[in-house]
C-alpha cells in the first residue's frame, strides 16, 4: 500500500518533458517534489504564476508571492505572472497540459466530487471546477476509501459534483486506474496489494485483466 | 486628469448600505487594507461583496463578517474562514460560491463591455441551475452575466497621479480585473508617483479604468502560511 509520498511519486510517472502542469493543494502539491531529472516541468499556480519554485528561505518569505494554497513559495528561472483570468484563460484553451487535482468521490464515467458536503462542509470550488471542465489531461490523487472504510471509486457520486465525464485517470493508495468506456480498469496495483482486495475495495464497475502488473515507484 | 484623493474616507465617499462592492486580492495577497478598515469604521452594512475568499477570522474581509456588515458574499473559495462557515451554515449570510475562473473572467467581461461569457466551468454542477447552456463545437457551455458592481476596491503597489497601476508577483491575481469593472474604482497603492515617473510599458491598469487613488499606510500584508526551505 501506498503513503501520500507514494501516491505523488506514481503521479510524478505521469509528467513529460515540456508538460505545464497545475497540482491542487495536498497530496497533488507533493508531486513537485518527484519530479524526474531528466522531465522539465513548468508549474502553474492559478492565483497567477507560472513557474512556482520551492518555499522560500525564512529571509526570502514575500507576501506577495504565494501559491493557490496560499502558501509562499519562489519563483523559477524564466517564471512569470498575470492576472487571474488570464490564468484561467491558459487553463480554458488547454495550454495547460495536466491537471493534478484531489476528490472525495470519482464516479465510473469519470465525475467527479470535491468542493461540498451538503450541510456539513462548504468550502468552495476554488478553480477546481474550471479545471476539471477544460483539462484535457486530469489524475485525481485520492484514497480508495474514507476513514469508515466505505469505497469512494463509485459507481455515481453521492456529493455535489465538481465536474462530468472528466476524470481519465485515478491514482490510489492501492491501485492506479483508468476510466473509459463508462467502466474503471485496473492499470496497476501498490506494491504488496492483492487484486481482490482492490476489487473489496471499488464499489464502481472495475474491469481487471488477466495480468495486473505491480507499480514501479 | 488628477484621481488623487487625500485619505481612504475621502477615497469611500459615496459607499453606502445595501451596496455592491468588489474587493481585489487572493487570499490575504493584494487586499486592500485600508478599504476594509475605512469600511469598518464607516459602518456601512448589508453589503454584497465579490471577491475570490473571505479573508480570515480576524483579517481581510473576515473583519467585515465580524461587525456583520455583508448580507452576501460571492466567492470562489471560502475554506479559510471559521466565522464566515459558521454565518453560511447557519443561514445569517447569503452566500453565492462560483468557479475561480467564472469569477476572473465576469470582472473581465465588465471591463471589456461584454455582457457575457460562456465558460464550461460548472456544466452539469448546481452551478449550471437556472442558467442558460449553449453548445459550441460539441461541447457545452455555461452563459455567466459580467458583474455589475457599485465600487470596486483594489490595492496596487505603485500607482501614479493619472491612476495608472502596477501590481507585483502574485499580489496582482484580481486586482487588474476589478479596477475594470468597478462602476466607480477606488485603488490604495504602497506607493504613489507622479505622472510620468512609471514607464508606460509597464502599466498593467491604465488610469482610464481608476477613479480614485491614494496612497495606503501601515501594511501589515499578512501571510496566511508561512511555508520555508531550511537551510
Amino acid at each position: 500500500m501506498l503513503d501520500k509520498y507514494g501516491i505523488a511519486k506514481r503521479i510524478a510517472k505521469e509528467l513529460k518533458d515540456g508538460f505545464y502542469v497545475n497540482l491542487g493543494i495536498g497530496i497533488p502539491t507533493l508531486v513537485a517534489n518527484y519530479v524526474p531529472e531528466d522531465v522539465e516541468v513548468i508549474l502553474q499556480s492559478e492565483n497567477g504564476l507560472l513557474g512556482i519554485g520551492p518555499f522560500p528561505f525564512e529571509d526570502d518569505v514575500d507576501a506577495d508571492l504565494i501559491n493557490a494554497g496560499k502558501q509562499t513559495v519562489t519563483t523559477t528561472k524564466g517564471s512569470s505572472f498575470f492576472d487571474s483570468a488570464m490564468s484561467f484563460g491558459m487553463i480554458r484553451s488547454q495550454r495547460v497540459n495536466l491537471t493534478v487535482l484531489g476528490a472525495m468521490e470519482v464516479s465510473q464515467n469519470g465525475d467527479i466530487a470535491n468542493w461540498k458536503i451538503p450541510g456539513k462542509m462548504v468550502k468552495g470550488m476554488g478553480g477546481a471546477m474550471d479545471l476539471v471542465a477544460s483539462a484535457e489531461n486530469i489524475i485525481v490523487a485520492m484514497m480508495h476509501s474514507n476513514k469508515a472504510g466505505e469505497s469512494k471509486i463509485l459507481k455515481s457520486c453521492s456529493l455535489p459534483l465538481t465536474g462530468v465525464a472528466c476524470v481519465k485517470k485515478v491514482v490510489t493508495e492501492l491501485a492506479v486506474l483508468e476510466i473509459k468506456d463508462g467502466k474503471f480498469h485496473l492499470i496497476e496495483r501498490a506494491p504488496g496489494v492483492s487484486v481482490e482486495e482492490i476489487i473489496s475495495k471499488t464499489e464502481g464497475e472495475l474491469v481487471v485483466p488477466d495480468f495486473v502488473p505491480e507499480m514501479e515507484i | 486628469m488628477n484621481k488623487v484623493v487625500k485619505n481612504v474616507e475621502e477615497a469611500l465617499h459615496g459607499i453606502e448600505d445595501n451596496m455592491t462592492i468588489m474587493l481585489g486580492g487572493f487570499g490575504l495577497c493584494g487586499i486592500p487594507e485600508n478599504s476594509i478598515n475605512g469600511l469598518i469604521k464607516k459602518g456601512v452594512k448589508n453589503l454584497t461583496c465579490i471577491s475570490n475568499n473571505a479573508g480570515v477570522d480576524d483579517f481581510g474581509i473576515g473583519l467585515l463578517l465580524k461587525t456583520r456588515q455583508v448580507k452576501k458574499m460571492i466567492a470562489s473559495y471560502v475554506g479559510e474562514n471559521a466565522e464566515f462557515e459558521r454565518q453560511l451554515l447557519s443561514g445569517e449570510l447569503d452566500v453565492e460560491l462560483i468557479p475561480q475562473g467564472t469569477l476572473a473572467t465576469r470582472c473581465m467581461a465588465t471591463g471589456y463591455g461584454m455582457p457575457a461569457i460562456y465558460t464550461p466551468a460548472g456544466v452539469g454542477t448546481e452551478v449550471a441551475e437556472g442558467k442558460e447552456t449553449r453548445i459550441f463545437d460539441g461541447k457545452t457551455y455555461l452563459m455567466e452575466m459580467a458583474f455589475k458592481s457599485d465600487f470596486a476596491i483594489v490595492k496596487a503597489w505603485k500607482g501614479d497621479t493619472h491612476g495608472n497601476l502596477i501590481f507585483r508577483a502574485t499580489s496582482r491575481n484580481f486586482n487588474p480585473l476589478m479596477a475594470m469593472a468597478g462602476k466607480i474604482t477606488i485603488v490604495e497603492v504602497e506607493e504613489l508617483v507622479p505622472a510620468g515617473d512609471l514607464d508606460p510599458d509597464m502599466i498593467h491598469t491604465p488610469g482610464i479604468y481608476v477613479n480614485r487613488i491614494f496612497q495606503g499606510k501601515d501594511y501589515e500584508k499578512r501571510i496566511e502560511q508561512i511555508t520555508i526551505t531550511q537551510k
